[in-house]
């Protein structure tokens, strides 16, 4: 059995949920190989080449790759698909975005968001944003899957990895769709979804500006910052740090819920959190049915009183010493 | 330019899913059903086109049994042109969703199909990719802008670190993000204006293609509970515990 899995990259870095998709390709069994496909990749297939149990790295470095246009990518993966019984992404905006146009492509119904292998095309995955779990199984000849990351083990690194490589010929663009440009949030945090603590902000913020006292408190936790669909819809942070059905699955160490109420669509991204913290002026809010702990307090006072206090036990009394 | 919207008529996003004793399925047995919220986003898109003057007609598909027909009709009350209903009492996935909604565009020829990026009872995310795969069009996944002009549509899409832009060459396919617009509500007419349209209905098995499922569902359940937890009062006790107790910190 061979299992081709496609790399996300920024074309500098291996994405972590690359890593979990190697891993539970390890769950399935058999060959690995991994599909870099960019322009000016290098880094990344060295990276890719320091993971244990890959036995080959397949590299299409091409220009047309620069910006992973679903129409290039899928074509490149139809070419070269012949030989897999199993091809993997990770449900990211990435594998989401090409994964089904190649499974249709094959003719595969994809099964999306896979959060378990169970062996014999059977998988679990969840439905009704998380609120049921379905166990299916398969009878397509070929699978093509889309990996939950949170669900997964991060693959591990080898000195000793030593996949080979080879060099697949990329193709010219195609002409029906072009990358005109891109806005990317910068962010010095860690990223969102590999981020071992994740605070995150909701409506209780009341603007953009208060997103600034999450700051505080993630530069002294280490944390990255995700926010409620609301707080994304009233503009106060960009699009890419929402959590929920629809945003980012997180399931960090550490998940500090402010001023976020708890619907179900934003619990969707974060209940699998280790620890779940809310902080909350509202006693019935329903987030707090599926936190640790959690604080019936008005964040305002709170979010400080929260940043002092760690600068006490850390024993530097300083309050905002560690500001950006 | 015409604009084909695909819709699915779901359990409404704020009823409280319950799954069935029998693990064989969720509870939909009166249970009130909308259409899917990012088909909302859809069909709004398609109407704005056409009051831009940039779409002629727009036209709402759905698959399904008799009652998607509601769901059409919501869509027509919305100020959709007419509708066309795919009749089959068969589950129907992603991929043969894909195929019967290819056969609808070779009847209808539309410059545009929007479509939403997912469905909320059974997140898959792909119908939208597959049917650009099986028309062989490009896709503009997740979209948070449309623009058309000089025959492409330019899509600004969210991705996981933030927006990207690409430009299709029409016709095309598109799956809507949730901000790309803010839905309307129907008009009292427009409600009365709606049951006059034209709803045709295409049984799914005269258009000759496979559609059976390709994965059986052996086993529904809850997820896992969390433990309910613990009240903390100041801020102190808080980070107390997670220092010593959580040890997250
Ligand atoms: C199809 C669909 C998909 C969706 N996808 C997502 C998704 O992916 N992610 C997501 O998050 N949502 C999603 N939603 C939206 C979701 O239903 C909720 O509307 C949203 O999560 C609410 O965000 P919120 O908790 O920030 O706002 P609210 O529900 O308004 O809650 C604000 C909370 O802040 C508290 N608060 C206010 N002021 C203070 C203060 N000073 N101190 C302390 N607390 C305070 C309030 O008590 C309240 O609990 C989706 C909805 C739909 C229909």
């Amino acid at each position: 059995m061979t299992i081709l899995i496609l790399a996300e990259h920024d074309h500098q870095n291996l994405k972590s949920a690359t890593y979990a998709t190697i891993s539970a390709a390890q769950k399935i069994g058999g060959d690995i190989h991994v599909l870099v496909a960019g322009s000016k990749v290098q880094s990344v297939v060295t990276q890719t080449g320091k993971i244990a149990g890959i036995h080959k790295i397949l590299v299409a470095d091409h220009a047309a790759y620069e910006h992973l246009l679903a129409e290039d990518i899928a074509d490149l993966t139809l070419s070269i698909a012949k030989e897999y019984e199993y091809i993997l992404a990770p449900a990211t905006a990435f594998g989401k975005n090409i994964a089904p146009r190649i499974a249709a492509l094959l003719d595969v119904q994809q099964i999306s968001d896979v959060m378990e292998i169970l062996g014999q095309k059977t998988y679990k995955r969840p439905i009704y944003a998380g609120n049921a779990i379905t166990t299916i199984q398969s009878s397509d000849v070929k699978q093509v899957l889309t990996i939950r990351a949170t669900c997964f083990d991060q693959a591990l690194k080898s000195e000793t990895a030593s996949p080979q490589i080879e060099i697949v010929q990329g193709k010219q663009a195609q002409s029906q769709s072009r990358f005109v440009s891109q806005e990317l949030t910068v962010s010095v945090r860690p990223e969102l979804t590999s981020a071992k603590v994740v605070i995150s902000g909701g409506r209780g913020l009341q603007n953009g500006e208060n997103f600034k006292l999450l700051e505080d408190l993630a530069d002294r936790l280490g944390a990255a910052i995700g926010a409620s669909r609301a707080a994304v819809d009233a503009g106060y942070v960009p699009n890419d740090y929402q959590v929920g059905q629809t945003g980012k699955v997180v399931a960090p160490d550490l998940y500090i819920a402010v001023g976020i109420s708890g619907a179900i669509q934003h619990l969707a991204g974060m209940k699998d959190s280790k620890v779940i913290v809310a902080i909350n002026k509202d006693e019935d809010a329903p987030i707090f049915q599926i936190s640790d702990y959690y604080l019936v307090q008005d964040l305002f006072t709170a979010i400080p009183e929260f940043c002092q206090e760690i600068d006490k036990i850390r024993g530097n009394g300083n309050l905002g010493q560690h500001k950006a | 330019m015409k604009v084909l919207v695909a819709v699915k008529r779901v359990i409404d996003y704020n009823v409280r899913i319950r799954v069935k004793a029998d693990q064989t399925g969720v509870e939909t047995s009166n249970v009130k059903m909308s259409m899917n919220p990012f088909d909302e986003i859809a069909v709004e898109e398609a109407l704005r086109l056409r009051e831009k003057g940039i779409a002629s007609e727009v036209v709402i598909v759905s698959i399904g049994g008799q009652n998607v027909q509601e769901t059409i009709r919501s869509g027509l009350a919305l100020g959709a042109d007419r509708g066309i209903h795919c009749e089959t009492g068969q589950e129907m996935q992603p991929l043969a969703i894909a195929k019967i909604l290819k056969k609808i565009i070779e009847k209808e020829n539309p410059n545009l199909v929007i479509l939403g990026k997912q469905a909320i009872d059974d997140d898959s995310n792909q119908t939208a990719q597959m049917l650009a795969a099986l028309t062989n069009w490009p896709q503009g996944t997740f979209a948070s802008k449309v623009v058309i002009e000089n025959n492409e549509a330019i899509v600004t899409r969210e991705v996981d670190g933030g927006l990207e832009t690409i430009a299709l060459k029409l016709p095309a396919i598109i799956s809507t993000d949730l901000r790309l617009n803010e839905p309307r509500y129907a008009s009292l007419p427009n409600i009365m204006k709606a049951k006059k349209k034209e709803i045709e209905v295409i049984p799914v098995n005269s258009l000759g293609l496979d559609a059976a499922p390709r994965f059986t569902t052996l086993k529904v359940e809850e997820p896992a509970k969390r433990q309910s937890g613990v009240k903390v009062a100041n801020i102190s006790e808080l980070v107390q515990k997670l220092v010593h107790e959580a040890k997250v910190i």
